[in-house]
């Protein structure tokens, strides 16, 4: 049962119930919303930015609770950041969930994610990487300010 | 109440589960260290050594294109797939061999049917009757007719059982209704639909109908003269065959007027530039070289399951139903979606607070198959407020310690999300 504890490590299950920064936002700079059209998870993604910095996001949606403890990870990780540091992020998350398991990670690239390291067991689940991923893509839906939806197809 | 109906409430012998689950490799295996439970049979059944064996043979041995050459071989192919129609007409009982038309699955005969059958009769302003219960395939192949022609798609609405409203299906029924095309069994919540009586009214406001028999075929005796249906539409893997092979059936009649679905080869009796000549039914609709070895394959799957006896399989599966139901309920938290009364071989339910993806992951962990989603049915799992549900679907080669493991995997869902 060991993989099955490191996809729904503590961390993951406290975010999966009780999700961070849920909420609609009145007039966001960027939004966009991602859906998986294969499992039905809906996320919508808010954005706040000021000068280049991520000052506030929230999100809203239902999903699985890989999905939403991404989700709500994600708003906590990237309040303060750049934009151009959200990309960052974006690539190593994204390598993290979907990349080599033997690549093996230093101890400070693990460190930089920080509390999205507990969203690295979803690599031992093929089947659960796109509801990790979600939150991820429709934030770059956002950022780009594509109209439509972010999907994990 | 009809003879027939007598007949069948007498309890035929039970089967014998043990003796069945040998005949099927691959339920003879380890999932993450766990013996194999297998409960998706609704997205495709397990196929047993007799299927898989009649497929091999014949790429070992016949191997060769159908009504194609004068070789040995060919003659052989031909032979062997000519056969299955038979076997097919007496699995169905239905009049005549040729009314069997080998398709891809239940999808392309019901694109088929839409195409070759629908679309002529189709003016603006005419309407499709389908149901709430039915599967993405029985759905957008309706929708992309009415988005040419200008006719319209009417939904007959179920209940908070997931029961067709029958009087809602009847007042439906109008003089616009140019065709009707509904389920035997729902795949998301197992309604058993009332299509006798769906029939009936249709044919009572001369309507063609449809019955889409994907999730019933395996589960219960079908026939097609008794039931008395214009088509039907089913698909080999989930009755224990190959996947990408299936049966439109129709009156013959009906289908000797019909135009062809596809072009090519097979499907013509001569070809000019001037003009072509259409082969005869059922070849019109099998253009192309077909699915021969699936076919074959289809043909022992009918042989199997006929050795078994439909029956049975019905008697024992209601019994397992039930059983899976009495299980279900035991579990806290736990909500089943669908509680039709006459009900077949899929447990739709919800586990409060955790998501059915995860509930789907940690019991695969725990060796058992479930699917998880909204099993091609959105309408349905809108109907019932849902984005998804968990589903276990039941058979022949289920048995009770299935069911059993599933509610242990169920209860270490509920340890693992309420720490």
């Amino acid at each position: 049962m060991s993989d099955l504890d490191d996809l729904y490590q503590d961390i993951v299950l406290d975010h999966g119930n009780r999700p961070r920064n849920f909420r609609v936002m009145e007039a966001p700079d960027h939004e966009a919303e991602g859906y998986n059209p294969l499992c039905g998870d809906r996320i919508h993604l808010y954005l706040q930015v000021e000068d280049g910095v991520i000052a506030d996001l929230s999100i809203q949606g239902s999903g699985c609770a890989i999905s939403t403890a991404s989700a709500s990870l994600l708003t906590e990780v990237l309040r303060g950041k750049t934009e151009a540091e959200a990309r960052e992020l974006f690539d190593e998350v994204h390598t993290m969930i979907t990349g080599d398991p033997t690549a093996g990670r230093s101890d400070a690239e693990v460190e930089q994610l920080g509390k999205l390291a507990a969203l690295s067991g979803v690599r031992q689940f093929p089947a659960r990487v796109k509801c990790a991923t979600l939150v991820w893509h429709t934030l770059i839906k956002a950022l780009d300010g594509d109209e439509a939806h972010a999907r994990t197809e | 109440m009809t003879s027939a109906t007598e007949v069948r409430e007498e309890r035929p012998e039970r089967l014998d589960p043990e003796k069945i689950r040998r005949d099927f490799p691959a339920l003879q295996q380890e999932v993450h260290g766990k013996p194999l439970v297998y409960l998706d049979s609704a997205a495709t059944s397990q196929r047993p050594q007799v299927v898989i064996d009649a497929v091999r043979s014949f790429y070992e041995h016949d191997n060769a294109n159908v009504h194609r050459g004068v070789h040995a071989l060919s003659e052989r192919a031909t032979a062997r797939y000519e056969r299955v129609r038979q076997t097919a007409c007496n699995f169905f009982h239905g009049n005549d061999a040729r009314e069997f038309v080998f398709t891809k699955g239940t999808t392309e005969s019901i694109n088929l049917l839409a195409h070759s059958f629908v679309r002529p009769r189709l003016a603006k302003g005419d309407e499709i009757l389908i149901t709430q219960l039915e599967h993405h395939s029985n759905i957008v192949p309706w929708q992309l007719l009415c988005e040419e022609t200008g006719a319209k798609l009417v939904v007959a609405p179920i209940n908070d059982e997931g029961e067709v409203e029958m009087n809602r299906f009847e007042a439906l029924l109008g003089d616009r209704t140019r065709f009707a095309s509904v389920a035997h069994v729902s795949n998301a919540l197992g309604t058993v639909n009332p299509v006798r009586e769906m029939i009936r009214l249709a044919h009572t406001n001369d309507v063609p109908i449809l019955i889409d028999g994907a999730q019933a075929v395996a589960r219960m005796p079908v026939d097609f003269q008794e039931l008395g249906c214009d088509f039907y539409a089913l698909s080999s893997h989930k009755m224990c065959g190959p996947t990408g092979v299936g049966i439109l059936w129709g009156r013959l009649p009906l289908l000797q007027a019909m135009r062809p679905y596809q072009g090519g080869g097979d499907m013509i009796l001569s070809v000019s530039f001037d003009g072509t000549t259409y082969n005869e039914v059922p070849h019109r609709f099998e253009a192309g070289t077909p699915n021969i070895a699936g076919v074959i394959g289809m043909g022992a799957a009918f042989e199997y399951l006929s050795g078994i006896g439909m029956d049975r399989i019905r008697s024992y599966e209601e019994e397992l139903l039930g059983y899976g139901v009495h299980r279900l309920m035991e579990v806290r938290g736990l909500r089943l979606v669908g509680n039709a009364i006459r009900k077949s071989g899929v447990l739709s339910f919800l586990l409060e607070g955790v998501h059915p993806h995860d509930v789907g992951t940690v019991l695969d962990r725990e060796g058992v198959a479930v699917r998880a989603g909204h099993h091609c049915a959105q309408p349905v799992m809108e109907r019932f407020g849902v984005a998804a549900t968990v589903r276990a679907s039941l058979g022949v080669y289920n048995n009770r310690e299935d069911i059993d493991r599933l509610v242990t995997g169920l209860q270490r869902v509920t340890e693992m999300f309420r720490r």
